[in-house]
């Protein structure tokens, strides 16, 4: 954040004030975890000893200054570091009780069960419908009639349907930036995943499509365990649950969101949200 | 002043702007250059009688076309012993005579100044005729039998339907040599070789060997009765005749069983030029080549070059399709990958005809050496697919543009974003699945390129067919009615080779030089023709897999 912003050092105050349920991290009920992960690119070590809780059902925001390792950490929970070559893990991350790097794991299996949408949207040059029913057909459905409903319910979920029922057959590279994120978001809540990670998904959008993707965030998280990588603290203060602060590839403070940004207890975290550094 | 010039960047651009003007010059030039030599070739051209005088004196008169003129000083000449007056420049016409059976020469010099009359009588008469060349000459009778039907300024209209039965009947004793015969004899050989194969595997069953003699017995039949109506047809189209006077006076016979067409150009008026014109343009698109190649058609040829370019196709693209994505998506990229690369990328600089010699040498003799072995030990001693052939020729084709269509490939491949693989592999797709479902028809554009590229290089080569599978005339086309229909162990004809046979091969250089550059045209054509349907193609692509913006 720059610190030219107001006294409240960019954070919208109202967002914290609004009334959450007092929630405490300790009697969350784990969809993720994260043990003892360090990364490595060759021999340079991007992240150091995480240790997570991922709740189900709640949104959980990661922030942190640029190369920070937020988007490396988000990248582990569904092994898309895997495509960087020269990359070594160590530690664990389990999903429901069970080892995602572990040898027996299908990493395609896998990549069902924990969705993902990038920072830019990037739907296939398919049509809209081709583009949702991607994952389905992946799967080997071929009833017409089901995907229709797939179809259907997801983009109705993503909150898209109305603005494209009438052209689900022409080119997804039509719609606006917004929308086709919405449509990357449909595409990745069709197939049904169990968590849902969401890297700076409004970073490349106008604010009237951010507020979109944000009320769509709220509207997901009743089924889908979300964790959200952002920039943009407001953006954290106002969607998430939960907050991991993390700086230089370490964890430095994991918390409830009102918590940690009004009562942090590291002074890393103060700087950061105060806007000292960012 | 001119230091300013130059600093302000105005020559650069004149030097560049006119660099491309050069090329664009040549280019345009040589097809001009090739298309008004070729197609003026069809054009019914005028008929002169002149009254000369030779070195000898004597003052024949010679009838022909005009093929070419040229102006030599006149000190030239009589350095050569030819006794003409005056100084300066003389022109000097080259005169197609024709009648090559009657004057031994179809062409002849002529001196401007030597020609005493010049007329073009309407009445003069060109004949295209199946062997010799063309006829010029005044029709005098026409036969039926050894009956005089017409003679005199009648003749010319007792002619044509005499003429028309002649040529009707030339194309049905055509269709029956070609054709009906062809097809029994292909049926006999196969025949043969089916008994040769059950002598080769011993079986001593009679039944399977009385079968094929009744299959024998039947095919022979019909040949007998085919024979008798061959007989018949040659009884009737050799009837009639005609008499024509030449330029020195003889009266000569030629029988309308050997003539293709008559016409009377100095007579025709524009449309009947124009229709002329047409006409022989279809029937050297259409038809099948005569007398060594130097008349007639060239189809075998059109026909040869595009299925060539179109197995060839078949061939090359999902093989170098396959190797780029290996060599882009799953290899490791390092020095050994940057080696095979380099190695792919100098295969394209190898010289055809090295490519030649190893289709030779691999394809033909090892490849179909041994298919003949395994497949065709019937036909031996006499090869099958260990001769040059169609396939061949195709496949050493493919393995010379393989290296354009990986090239070309791998550039496509490494243009898609990594955002489509990741998203795609986000939703549970495999790396082969996200391939298959979205990378490779995303680079099908540049494949489309590849392929292009590839065509471009491979309908005009030449040099390596000459040793896996060109012939000068192919009896056959490799596609036909022949059970199994496509014949990819037959020789075929090639445009490219039809130039080069007909420009240097040919008995009647000059004569068959106009069709040269009609050939050459036809294949730029023909080449063009194919790389603007890949194009097409590739646009429509291109149009449906638009890169993703911002």
């Amino acid at each position: 954040m720059s610190s030219n912003e107001t006294a409240t050092h960019g954070i919208d105050i109202e967002s914290l004030t609004r009334p959450r349920a007092q929630r405490r991290l300790s009697d969350e009920e784990a969809s993720m975890e994260v043990k003892d992960l360090n990364l490595f690119y060759g021999q340079k070590q991007a992240l150091h000893g995480i240790n997570m809780l991922i709740p189900k059902q709640r949104v959980t925001a990661f922030i942190g200054p640029s190369g920070c390792g937020k988007s490396t950490l988000l990248r582990c929970l569904n092994r898309m570091n895997d495509l960087v070559d020269g990359t070594r893990i160590d530690g664990q991350v389990l999903l429901d009780g069970h080892d995602i790097y572990d040898k027996s794991v299908n990493v395609a299996d896998l990549r069902r069960r924990v969705g993902m949408v990038f920072q830019k949207p990037n739907p296939f040059p398919k049509s809209i419908y081709e583009n949702v029913a991607y994952g389905l057909r992946l799967q080997g459905v071929r009833d017409r009639h089901r995907i229709d409903q797939v179809v259907e319910k997801a983009l109705k979920g993503a909150a898209l349907w109305d603005e494209v029922k009438d052209r689900l057959q022409e080119s997804a590279l039509g719609l606006s930036g917004g929308q086709q994120q919405r449509l990357v978001i449909a595409r990745a809540i069709a197939i049904e995943p169990e968590v849902l990670l969401l890297d700076e998904p409004a970073s490349a959008l106008d604010p009237i499509s951010t507020l979109k993707i944000e009320e769509l965030i709220s509207e997901l998280k009743d089924k889908y365990t979300i964790v959200i990588v952002t920039h943009n603290m407001q953006q954290a203060a106002r969607v998430s649950d939960y907050t991991a602060f993390m700086y230089l590839g370490k964890l430095i403070e994991y918390d409830d969101t009102n918590r940690l940004f009004t009562n942090p207890r590291e002074k890393q975290t103060e700087d950061y949200i105060t806007g000292r550094y960012g | 002043m001119i230091r300013h010039w130059f600093q302000s960047g105005k020559p650069w651009i004149w030097f560049t702007a006119s660099a491309v003007s050069i090329s664009l010059v040549l280019v345009f030039g040589l097809l001009v250059l090739i298309a008004v030599r070729g197609l003026g070739h069809f054009w019914p051209h005028q008929i002169y009688e002149f009254t000369y005088t030779d070195r000898t004196g004597a003052t024949p008169v010679l009838i022909g076309e005009i093929h070419d003129e040229e102006t030599v000083p006149a000190a030239r000449l009589r350095d050569a012993g030819i006794a003409v007056e005056g100084e300066g420049l003389i022109t000097r016409y080259l005169l197609k005579v024709g009648n090559r059976d009657v004057f031994g020469q179809d062409f002849r010099w002529v001196l401007e100044p030597k020609i005493a009359d010049r007329r073009t009588p309407e009445e003069v008469v060109a004949l295209e005729r199946r062997e010799w060349g063309n006829f010029y000459g005044f029709l005098q009778n026409v036969k039926q039998g050894d009956s005089v039907v017409a003679a005199g300024p009648e003749a010319w209209s007792a002619l044509q339907p005499l003429l028309a039965r002649a040529t009707d009947l030339f194309a049905q004793i055509h269709h029956v040599e070609k054709s009906e015969i062809g097809s029994i004899n292909y049926g006999l050989e196969r025949l043969r070789l089916k008994q040769r194969r059950l002598e080769l595997a011993s079986v001593t069953d009679p039944a399977a060997y009385a079968e094929l003699d009744r299959q024998r017995k039947a095919l022979e039949e019909e040949y007998q009765a085919l024979q008798g109506r061959l007989a018949e047809l040659y009884g009737q189209i050799n009837r009639d005749s005609m008499t024509l006077r030449v330029a020195d006076g003889r009266e000569i016979t030629i029988p309308l069983a050997k003539v293709v067409r008559a016409y009377r150009p100095n007579a025709m008026t524009l449309l009947g030029k124009i229709g002329f014109y047409f006409s022989k343009v279809w029937e050297f698109l259409s038809d099948e080549p005569r007398e060594a190649n130097t008349e007639g058609g060239v189809f075998p040829a059109i026909f040869g070059t595009v299925s060539m370019v179109l197995i060839m196709s078949i061939m090359v693209v999902p093989f170098g399709v396959v190797a780029a994505v290996y060599l882009r998506e799953y290899a490791r990229q390092g020095p050994l990958t940057r080696l095979i690369r380099i190695a792919v990328n100098n295969l394209a600089g190898v010289p055809s005809i090295v490519y030649g010699v190893f289709g030779l040498g691999f394809f033909v003799y090892f490849l179909g050496g041994n298919i003949d072995q395994l497949f065709f030990p019937e036909a031996l001693p006499a090869p099958t697919f260990g001769t040059p052939g169609l396939m061949w020729a195709s496949l050493t084709l493919a393995l010379l543009t393989l290296p354009v269509v990986i090239v070309a490939t791998e550039e496509g491949l490494s243009r898609i974003p990594k955002a489509i693989r990741e998203g795609s592999l986000a939703l549970g797709a495999t790396k082969a699945e996200t391939l298959w479902r979205t990378v490779l028809p995303m680079a099908s554009p540049a494949i489309m390129t590849g392929l292009i590229l590839a065509i471009a290089r491979a309908a005009g080569e030449v040099a390596p067919l000459m040793l896996v599978g060109v012939v000068k005339l192919a009896p056959t086309l490799p596609i036909d009615g022949d059970y199994p229909f496509v014949h990819l162990d037959r020789k075929f004809m090639h445009l490219g080779f039809h130039i080069y046979d007909v420009g240097f091969q040919s008995p009647n250089v000059e004569a068959a030089r106009p069709l040269v550059y009609a050939t050459a045209l036809l294949l730029v054509v023909v080449i063009v023709v194919l790389n603007l349907a890949a194009i097409v193609i590739r646009n429509r692509l291109r149009e449906k897999y638009r890169a993703l913006e911002g």
